[in-house]
């Protein structure tokens, strides 16, 4: 299943970091940010409940980029 | 500017205009480090937050770290001054680079709005209501004024008009329509009022679709963006220990042999590397190049489905054509008429006109394509009256009482047939052979037209270099031959199926050489095998055709073959900007590391490294906008 989710985030760094995060959060099985368009990607791995993840790839990226909107 | 940014905007403004008139007292002691902690909290605060924040969560070495440290270690060597100033400077650096990153977005995303905003509905006393086109529901009519943008695919039920494809396929060819006629969103209405009568979902209407596959462009990231990403993971670490370094070992050396050493100094050293380290310059321009790139082949109806397909597009170096619908115009003409000489006393012309007449007259009642194009080349309306006696010989042709006379047209086995001995056609095609009253008249050759553009496109894909052009056809050899000889084509394999065509372009995959790629290019008519076989599948005359939207990597909205070294020369240009952006940000990094690390260059030049490089990357890569033939 995929998702695509809008963002608010200031730098492109930052929106590297929290592609990294995202990626690594479980049940995420790929995640793509783009800073220019401002979305984020998520592809969730099979049987992962994406609304429980979703809240753990916000915790994830607000920890490397505090001033990150995920909207859901 | 956004709210956000304005509000940084006022703290820059008071922070400067309270550090100014610091200047000018006569402050000592502690009273000057409170005054000044004013305008740098001011300026500072929401950095130093989330540097706290940053360390809370274990990422430390990030921007903000690295200015919180540079500018606290300020503070505590009584530079207070500096502290405040530097934290200042590095505000407005952000601040200029947050609007340049945004204007070009906006601007590159507004080169691609064909978003319409409303569709208008009709009320019962006439009056238009304005919904959102998410609303509308399948069979609804709505209504299309002129100058609007027509929000969802349909039918038109009442009015004609002229539509302006240009946001589609970037090149303002009119098309009329009238009633019946399928119409696309995206088009605007140019002269009269439409009411369509929808047949798709907006989400399911091209526009949507086409918005969608742009959008979504720029998460297909291109091996340079990879390789980017990959770099920064790597460099920030690197960097930190560096700078860790510099701030320990030199002055330790020195320590140990000279007894004493300024601590101060090396730390500053090490802050200042770490603020030139920042790899932001590199992180934003690459992908926004990518984007500016995409949105600029979109505005020529170019459609690239990622950045991974457009980095490809400048390393193509095979093409393969498919020969119907992309290089012809896939629509049988009428190429010659011959008729055969002392057939009949009238003058060439005459004797032409009068042949074709026959032909066309003889096959009136079939609906095959030949049949078509003689009809289309006739060009009158025909009397079925003055025809009788249709007689169709499968696998031969017709004959038939045209005007009381009896003609048959037909193939050469039809000619056999009446033992009549007819010379051999000249010319690549479909022959029609004609007889009247058991007399052989002479034959009418049929044929798939070229492309006006297909000739210069052949010698502008060359021109863009590419090494081989091949074409493929289930047409027979003679006719594959002749396009071929025509478009100078470098190979030819004619007679395929289209399970043959997949065979052929894994052939020619495997015969390329390393880091050359082979785009296929179609029509999107059931060859979507083959576009998902090749490296990369360009789809052309895709307007109203989902499949090929699909399939394809590459989708030309409309038909030119010229569209392809187009879209080669808009990734090439690219490509460059791409280059230049990394050779020049890292060099510029790279001797500025070096100055900061002798001392030479102080924080000032480390905030110029940082973000004023980045300001130029981001304008250079906003040239990828700007398409140019």
């Amino acid at each position: 299943m995929k998702k695509t989710y809008k963002i608010e985030v200031d730098c492109a760094n930052c929106a590297r970091k929290m592609e990294e995060v995202a990626g690594k959060v479980e049940g995420v099985a790929a995640a793509t940010v783009s800073f220019m368009t401002q979305k984020m990607n998520v592809e969730f791995a099979e049987g992962a409940d994406a609304k429980s993840v979703m809240q753990n790839v916000i915790k994830a990226c607000k920890k490397v980029e505090s001033d990150c909107e995920i909207y859901l | 500017m956004t709210k956000k940014q304005l509000k940084v905007l006022y703290r820059i403004v008071i922070s400067l205009v309270l550090l100014i008139v610091l200047a000018f007292l006569p402050l000592e002691g502690w009273l000057k480090l409170v005054l000044y902690l004013v305008p740098y909290l001011i300026i500072g605060y929401d950095i130093l937050r989330k540097a706290v924040l940053g360390i809370v969560h274990g990422e430390i070495f990030d921007e903000n770290f690295l200015m919180a440290v540079a500018t606290v270690g300020a503070m505590f060597l009584g530079e207070y001054q500096e502290g405040a100033a530097v934290m200042l400077f590095y505000q407005i650096g952000e601040l200029f680079q947050g609007v340049a990153v945004g204007k070009s977005r906006r601007n590159i995303s507004a080169l691609m709005d064909i978003r319409p905003d409303y569709a208008n509905l009709e009320k019962e006393d006439g009056s238009l209501e304005q919904v959102d086109p998410d609303q509308v529901e399948i069979g609804t009519v709505i209504v299309v004024q002129p100058g609007e943008k027509v929000p969802i695919d349909g039918v038109v039920c009442e009015g004609s008009s002229v539509l302006n494809t240009s946001a589609l396929t970037g090149e303002s060819l009119p098309r009329e329509v009238s009633v019946g006629d399928e119409i696309i969103s995206g088009c605007v209405n140019e002269s009269g009022l439409l009411k369509i009568r929808t047949t798709k979902e907006f989400g399911e209407s091209t526009v949507s679709k086409i918005l969608d596959l742009v959008e979504n462009s720029s998460m297909k990231k291109a091996k340079t963006e990879n390789f980017i990403t990959k770099f920064a993971h790597y460099y920030t670490p690197a960097v930190c220990l560096s700078a860790l370094a510099l701030a320990l070992v030199p002055p330790l050396f020195l320590l140990i042999r000279n007894g004493s050493v300024n601590w101060a100094d090396w730390v500053t050293r090490a802050l200042t590397f770490l603020v030139i380290s920042c790899p932001c310059a590199l992180v934003i321009s690459i992908p926004l190049s990518f984007f500016g790139g995409i949105g600029g082949a979109s505005s020529c109806g170019i459609l690239v489905k990622g950045s991974n397909y457009l980095e490809m597009l400048s390393q193509t170096r095979y093409v393969v054509f498919d020969k119907t619908g992309t290089l012809t115009k896939g629509v049988f003409e009428v190429t010659k008429v011959c008729p055969q000489e002392g057939w009949s006393n009238l003058n060439q012309e005459e004797a032409s006109a009068k042949l074709l007449e026959a032909a066309a007259y003889a096959e009136s009642y079939s609906n095959h394509p030949i049949s078509r194009s003689l009809r289309n080349a006739y060009g009158q309306e025909l009397d079925h009256g003055r025809v009788r006696d249709v007689e169709e010989i499968s696998g031969h042709g017709v004959t038939a009482l045209v005007d009381g006379r009896k003609v048959a047209a037909g193939n050469m086995k039809l000619m056999k047939k009446l033992n009549l001995s007819a010379p051999e056609a000249e010319g690549a095609g479909t022959v029609v052979y004609v007889a009247v009253d058991g007399v052989y008249a002479g034959y009418v050759l049929i044929a798939d037209v070229l492309k006006e553009q297909a000739v210069p496109a052949m010698r502008e894909l060359k021109k863009a270099g590419i090494k081989r052009i091949i074409m493929l056809t289930g047409d027979n050899r003679a006719t594959a031959e002749a396009v071929a000889a025509q478009l100078a084509v470098d190979e030819v394999y004619s007679e395929l199926l289209p399970a043959d065509k997949v065979e052929q372009v894994e052939r020619l995959l495997e015969a390329k050489g390393k880091g050359e790629v082979l785009a296929f290019v179609g029509d999107g008519i059931n060859d979507a095998p083959v576009l998902s076989r090749a490296d990369i599948g360009i789809a052309m005359g895709a307007l109203g055709s989902d499949a090929a939207i699909e399939a394809a990597d590459v989708v030309l909205m409309d038909d030119n073959p010229m569209k392809i070294a187009q879209a080669m020369r808009i990734s090439r240009k690219c490509l460059r900007i791409v280059h230049e952006n990394i050779v020049f940000a890292l060099g510029i990094k790279a001797v500025c590391l070096i100055l900061g690390a002798w001392n030479i260059a102080g924080m000032w030049m480390a905030i110029f490294a940082d973000v004023g490089v980045m300001v130029i990357a981001v304008l250079n890569a906003t040239r990828c906008l700007k398409v140019d033939g």
